[in-house]
This record gives C-alpha cells, sequence and structure tokens, in this order.
C-alpha cells in the first residue's frame, strides 16, 4: 500500500503543454506513472509525444475524466490561471488535485481552499514537489531514482529537504513521499499525512519535516500524541533564520505559536518525536528506530 | 516572530497606507509624507491648525522613540520633522515624516482583517477598546475581541460587516460609520491583495466622525502580476544593497551577520544548510551564516555564477558553502555549473569554496569537479563535514 497514490492511480497534467509541463511529464512517463491525459482548452484533440508514449490532450479536466478515467490530476499552470485550474478540477469531481505551481497569490490559494469544502477533491499544495509511491507512481516533479519502495512514510514542507531525506534512507525505501508545500495556506497538512500513514498498513515509520513559520508543526506533534502509534522522526529547518518584525497586533493576537525552529521542535519532542539537530542525524535516529 | 525566508509579504509604511485607504474611500485625516523639515513645513501650511509629526518607519513603539510629536504652527512641525527625521528607531532609521492634521479623540477602536493561516481562512477582528494594549486585551479580556471568520469565497458583504460590528459592539452613534468602514477596509484587503489590514486606532473624533487614524498594510508580493501599482511601494532605501543587486538578477537572497556565504537549491535545505553551519561555527569561535540564498532546482552554470558572484561582494564573506541536492538537476549538471560559475567570474573569485553534492549522478559530479581541480574548491562528501570544513576556513 501507499497513500494517496497507487499503481493504480490515472493522471492527467494541467499545463502539458507548457515546458515545465512537458519536461515533468516526460519524467513522470520514464518512473513508471500512469499519464493517461493532458487538459488545454487551446490545444484540445491533440496529442503530445513523449519518446514514443503519445499523451492526449483534452478541454476540460472533466471531459479527460470521463474518457480516460483519471483520478489524479497534476497542476502546471502559470499563478495567474492556477485557481481556474484548481477550482475547475474541483468541479470535476477529481479525487486527487497536485498543485505544483510556485507564486500563486495566498488569496487565490485561501479561496480555491475554501471552495473544495464539502467536495470530493483532495489537494496537495501548491508550491509542492507533489507526492511519490515509489515504483508504483510519481505525481508531480520529485525525482523518482533517487529511492525505492519500501516501509518509511514521509512528508515535508520542503522539496530539496524531502528528496536528501529520500536519498539518505534510500535503502530503506519509502511507502510514499509528499511534499505538501510551504505556501501561508495549502491543502493537505502534516496532519492528514499522519494520519493516512498510520491507517496504512505498509508503513513502518514517519519522517516528518517542517520549518519555521506558523504553527502546523506544534498542531502535527498534538496530534502525533493523540492519535499516532507508529514511530515518528521529526527534523525542522530554520534554527538560525533571523528574527524578523512583527507588523501590527493582528498577527501576535492571532498565531497560537512564536513560529521558531525551537518552539516546533520542543513541541515535537513532548510528543514523543525523535528530532535531529541536522538531517543526517534525523536519518540516524530512523535507522535505530528501525534497527537497520 | 521568526522571518519566513519563504514568505514574499511586504509591509506598507503607515502614510502608504494611509493613501490606500483613501484611495479606497476609508475616510482619514489630512496629510501627506515629507523627507525633509520643509516639505514637512509646507504641508503643515497646507493643512492649517495643530498637526501631528509621525516617524515613518516599519517598526512598532516609535511614540516612546519620540518619533511622534505635535506641532501647533508650520514653523514648529518643521522643527520636529528636523528632530525625527534620521532618529534611530530599534535600528530603523527613520526616513520619512507623515504630517497629518492632529484630531482629538474621544474614543479609540480597533479593526483588522488578516490571513489566518492557521485555520486557512480570512478572519475580521474588531474591538470597541482599541489603541496600544489590544495585544493585551486579546489575553486578559478575550470577549472584547471579536473574531469573526470570513468565508473567502464570499468576503465582506453588508451583512457580513453588520455582523462584526455587531459582536464587537460597537455603540448604536457610530454603527453605521463602521459597516461602511468595515465594507470599504474589505475592499482595500481583497482588491489590493493584502495579508493584513489593521486599524489602530479606528477614532471617534469628539464631533463623532469615525476615521482611520493609524494603519498597517502587508501586501502578497505574489499578487505583483495584477497589482501594477504595488511595485511603486517598494522601499527601495532601505534595502540592502546586495538584496537589491540579488532581486535584479532574480535570487532569492536575504543578508545576515556572518561569515560563511552560502548557496543552495530549494528553500528548506538552505535553511536547514544555515543551521548546519551554525552549529559547526560554535567550533570556531562563532561563525556564522553571511547569507541565505536559493537558487531554486534549476541550479544553471549563469543562475551558479549569478549567485556566486552576489556572496562574492559581501566583504564579510570568508569562505563559501555551495550545498545542492542534485535532484531534477543532476550532479554533473550543477558540477559543470559551479566549473562555468568560476570561468565566468575569473580574478573575481577570491574566497574558497567548499563544494556538498550529493543525489543523481553525484560520482560524475564529483569527478567533474576533482578534474577541474580549482584551487578555491574543496569538495566534501557530507553536509555536516562540509559546513564544518566551511566554518574552520572562515575562522582562519
Amino acid at each position: 500500500m501507499s497513500i494517496f497514490l497507487t499503481e493504480n492511480s490515472k493522471v492527467i497534467v494541467q499545463g502539458i503543454t507548457g515546458s515545465e509541463g512537458r519536461k515533468h511529464t516526460q519524467r513522470m512517463l520514464a518512473s513508471g506513472t500512469a499519464v493517461v491525459g493532458g487538459v488545454n482548452p487551446s490545444k484540445a484533440g491533440q496529442t503530445v509525444d513523449f519518446d514514443g508514449t503519445s499523451v492526449p490532450v483534452f478541454g476540460s479536466v472533466a471531459e479527460a475524466m470521463k474518457e480516460t478515467g483519471a483520478d489524479v490530476t497534476v497542476v502546471f499552470v502559470p499563478p495567474k490561471f492556477a485557481k481556474g485550474a484548481v477550482t475547475e478540477a474541483i468541479d470535476a469531481g477529481i479525487g486527487l488535485c497536485v498543485v505544483i505551481t510556485e507564486g500563486i497569490p495566498v488569496k487565490d490559494s485561501t479561496e480555491f481552499w475554501a471552495y473544495a469544502q464539502g467536495k470530493s477533491t483532495r489537494i496537495i499544495g501548491p508550491n509542492c514537489p507533489g507526492l511519490i509511491s515509489p515504483g508504483r507512481s510519481n505525481a508531480g516533479i520529485i525525482p523518482a531514482d533517487i529511492t525505492q519502495a519500501g516501509k518509511i512514510g514521509l512528508v515535508s514542507k520542503s522539496g530539496t529537504l524531502t528528496y536528501q531525506m529520500m536519498y539518505e534512507l534510500r535503502d530503506i525505501g519509502f511507502s510514499t513521499a509528499i511534499g505538501i508545500g510551504g505556501d501561508p495556506v495549502i491543502g493537505t497538512t502534516h496532519i492528514d499525512a499522519l494520519q493516512a500513514f498510520q491507517d496504512d498498513p505498509e508503513t513502518e515509520a514517519i519522517v516528518m519535516i517542517g520549518e519555521i513559520g506558523g504553527d502546523a508543526e506544534e498542531r502535527a506533534a498534538e496530534f502525533i500524541k493523540a492519535h499516532v502509534t507508529k514511530p515518528v522522526v521529526g527534523y525542522v529547518a530554520g534554527f538560525t533564520a533571523p528574527e524578523g518584525k512583527t507588523m501590527g497586533h493582528a498577527g501576535a493576537i492571532v498565531s497560537g505559536s512564536a513560529g521558531t525552529a525551537q518552539a516546533k521542535q520542543e513541541a515535537l519532542e513532548a510528543a514523543g518525536v525523535k528530532v535531529g539537530k541536522t538531517p543526517s542525524e534525523a536519518a540516524r535516529l530512523m535507522r535505530e528506530l528501525l534497527g537497520a | 516572530m521568526p522571518v519566513a525566508l519563504r514568505s514574499l509579504f511586504v509591509d506598507l509604511f503607515e502614510y502608504q497606507a494611509r493613501d490606500m485607504f483613501a484611495a479606497h474611500g476609508v475616510p482619514v485625516l489630512p496629510g501627506g509624507v515629507a523627507e525633509t523639515p520643509e516639505q514637512a513645513e509646507a504641508i503643515a501650511r497646507d493643512i492649517a491648525g495643530q498637526v501631528v509629526v509621525k516617524a515613518q518607519v516599519k517598526v512598532g513603539g516609535r511614540g516612546k522613540a519620540g518619533g511622534v510629536k505635535l506641532a501647533d504652527n508650520p514653523e514648529e512641525a518643521k522643527a520636529r520633522a528636523t528632530d525625527i527625521l534620521g532618529l534611530d528607531i530599534k535600528g530603523h532609521v527613520t526616513r520619512k515624516v507623515m504630517v497629518a492634521q492632529a484630531s482629538d479623540i474621544a474614543e479609540e477602536y480597533y479593526f483588522s482583517y488578516l490571513l489566518d493561516r492557521s485555520n486557512r481562512t480570512f478572519l475580521a477582528m474588531a474591538s470597541v477598546e482599541g489603541g496600544m494594549e489590544i495585544e493585551e486585551i486579546a489575553v486578559t479580556k478575550p470577549e472584547a475581541l471579536a473574531r469573526i471568520p470570513v468565508d473567502a469565497t464570499v468576503g465582506v458583504d453588508r451583512a457580513k460587516a453588520e455582523e462584526i460590528v455587531d459582536a464587537a459592539a460597537f455603540p448604536a452613534e457610530v454603527r453605521d460609520q463602521v459597516i461602511e468602514i468595515a465594507i470599504k477596509l474589505w475592499d482595500v484587503f481583497s482588491k489590493e491583495d493584502a495579508t493584513l489590514v489593521e486599524v489602530n486606532p479606528l477614532a471617534k473624533a469628539p464631533d463623532g466622525t469615525v476615521l482611520a487614524l493609524d494603519g498597517k498594510v502587508t501586501l502578497d508580493e505574489n499578487a505583483a502580476f495584477r497589482q501594477p501599482g504595488h511595485d511603486a511601494l517598494e522601499d527601495a532605501a532601505a534595502a540592502d544593497p546586495l538584496e537589491a543587486a540579488a532581486k535584479e538578477k532574480g535570487l532569492n537572497y536575504v543578508k545576515l551577520e556572518g561569515e560563511v556565504g552560502i548557496i543552495g537549491n530549494g528553500a528548506g535545505l538552505v535553511m536547514s544548510t544555515l543551521d548546519v553551519v551554525a552549529y559547526a561555527g560554535e567550533e570556531f569561535g562563532g561563525v556564522r551564516p553571511a547569507n541565505f540564498l536559493d537558487i531554486g532546482g534549476g541550479a544553471s552554470a549563469q543562475v551558479m555564477a549569478d549567485g556566486l558572484g552576489i556572496i562574492l561582494g559581501d566583504a564579510a564573506v570568508k569562505s563559501v558553502f555551495v550545498n545542492v541536492f542534485g535532484g531534477i538537476t543532476s550532479c554533473d549538471a550543477v558540477a559543470n555549473g559551479i566549473v562555468s560559475a568560476l570561468e565566468i567570474l575569473g580574478d573575481e573569485a577570491t574566497k574558497p569554496l567548499v563544494v556538498r553534492l550529493d543525489g543523481n549522478n553525484v560520482e560524475e559530479g564529483r569527478r567533474i569537479l576533482a578534474e577541474a581541480a580549482h584551487p578555491l574548491v574543496t569538495v566534501v562528501d557530507t553536509m555536516d563535514g562540509a559546513a564544518r570544513r566551511a566554518a574552520e576556513l572562515a575562522a582562519a
């Protein structure tokens, strides 16, 4: 098993004809992902060729789903059009929408997240590398060849730290690795991924990578304490980030946490999570836990 | 509150917030911004009567620091502006003052809209107990601060504005005015792509008029593509010259106080690199990272050269740590980028570089660097080891 993405996932790409969409569709196909179509309203009916694989382009997400049975979409469209693309995917009722696009105004992300509430689409991202269930499927831009299938689940705000950790523990391997994105408003959270890994019989241990800002890690710590029985190793980046200023009073009133790496580490440790001081130390802690 | 190295939110000066309020029909007092005492005097003359001269700094506590003064006439306004211009307020040098009509205040209220990232929604907060102590009130008398979530897909219409204003129990004689202001402030928040709009105080003058006396606005830089006017609001004078140069080149660079220049790919990995260097530096007399620089996933030769150029332009830098994980761009391409970057820089490259490569095709990447055998470059296999070497070189 794996979470959110399996060997049966049928993936479409919104923005398949753009340079990023094309480049990463190629990589997804190369790693064995079933990319069954693309979406671009102005190029419907055409096909895009990738080393002998011909991928049909549809006019809408709904049409692509009807024709191909797609249940996952990966969004590469530019920030200006991202809200429209995600809204379309939600309206079409697709199960999983992975938003890779970087630089989406937070107003748009907040709006499409609010719009998705009570509907059937899980959003991952935006500004994220996507997710990979090694050997099964790869939806996004995570390099497929740095690790193998295995028993660790990984959830991270950061893309390259995800890759680093996958690489450090590549001999043990991963059930699924998810980059949830570092934007202020994201769809799938640490908590959502922790819950899914807890429920996944194939995942034996979990690595959680966080970074400064917000209180997602603190809330994840509370969740771990109450609901996660599998061992969790943590890493938090940003201990030496400079002290910033707080404008006005509103932020200080609303934020439930100082948002510092220190506060996050303490919260995680209080929940029984072993926290590494560096990515390598976190990897070592995971090895010790698994006796590997 | 740590600065989020990823976040692209831009804080405005009070006078910019005031102008933005005025443009959206929020009532404010007459006033203007001055960079010289003479300009302040001229504005005071136009306003006539008593004025208040306020330091324009993006930090709280300016009143206590002597940055807010009353003046009874234009000559006094000039004198007060002379006092305040150049004043250092918590490390922020005052370069501008706002001169505004002075107002007697009968009552002070509080009103804000903001992004509530924990709940992934927008939030309105309002209180009839405004003024400096609002944070304290939020803790000691939470019932005095109304907090009303705003559905992002609906926004603030009249019904929502009434809900907010009534939840905060604004007095009947100002209710209609505050509802109007709440709707207009939502226009500011929504149409300007703000993540914070705060009015404190929202003041009732003795004649019963409600006005925004001081305001704070934070804008979302990601929305720049649809906010062409926002470019002009940037505070070019305050920007660090290296940060400004990096921005020109499209690099995500933040200047820090330290000796080890840092280049990496991906915000999280670079943050982590800063930490690892700081830990390693503890052994070498407290050597610290000199900057944050994320060159992104691509790491092409030109981007690497641009990044190295910025870092080597920092006189405080004694050594450079290039920390790249080869994912989408494999390590051989990154190694070639480093070699070409050093060729492009030529004699400008004068400081030792410690390079750590990991990930795809790492052997080939290390081979390329070994073959180039650049005298400034040391390759270290692990991130922790490389950080230690870079710190050691910086301390030497």
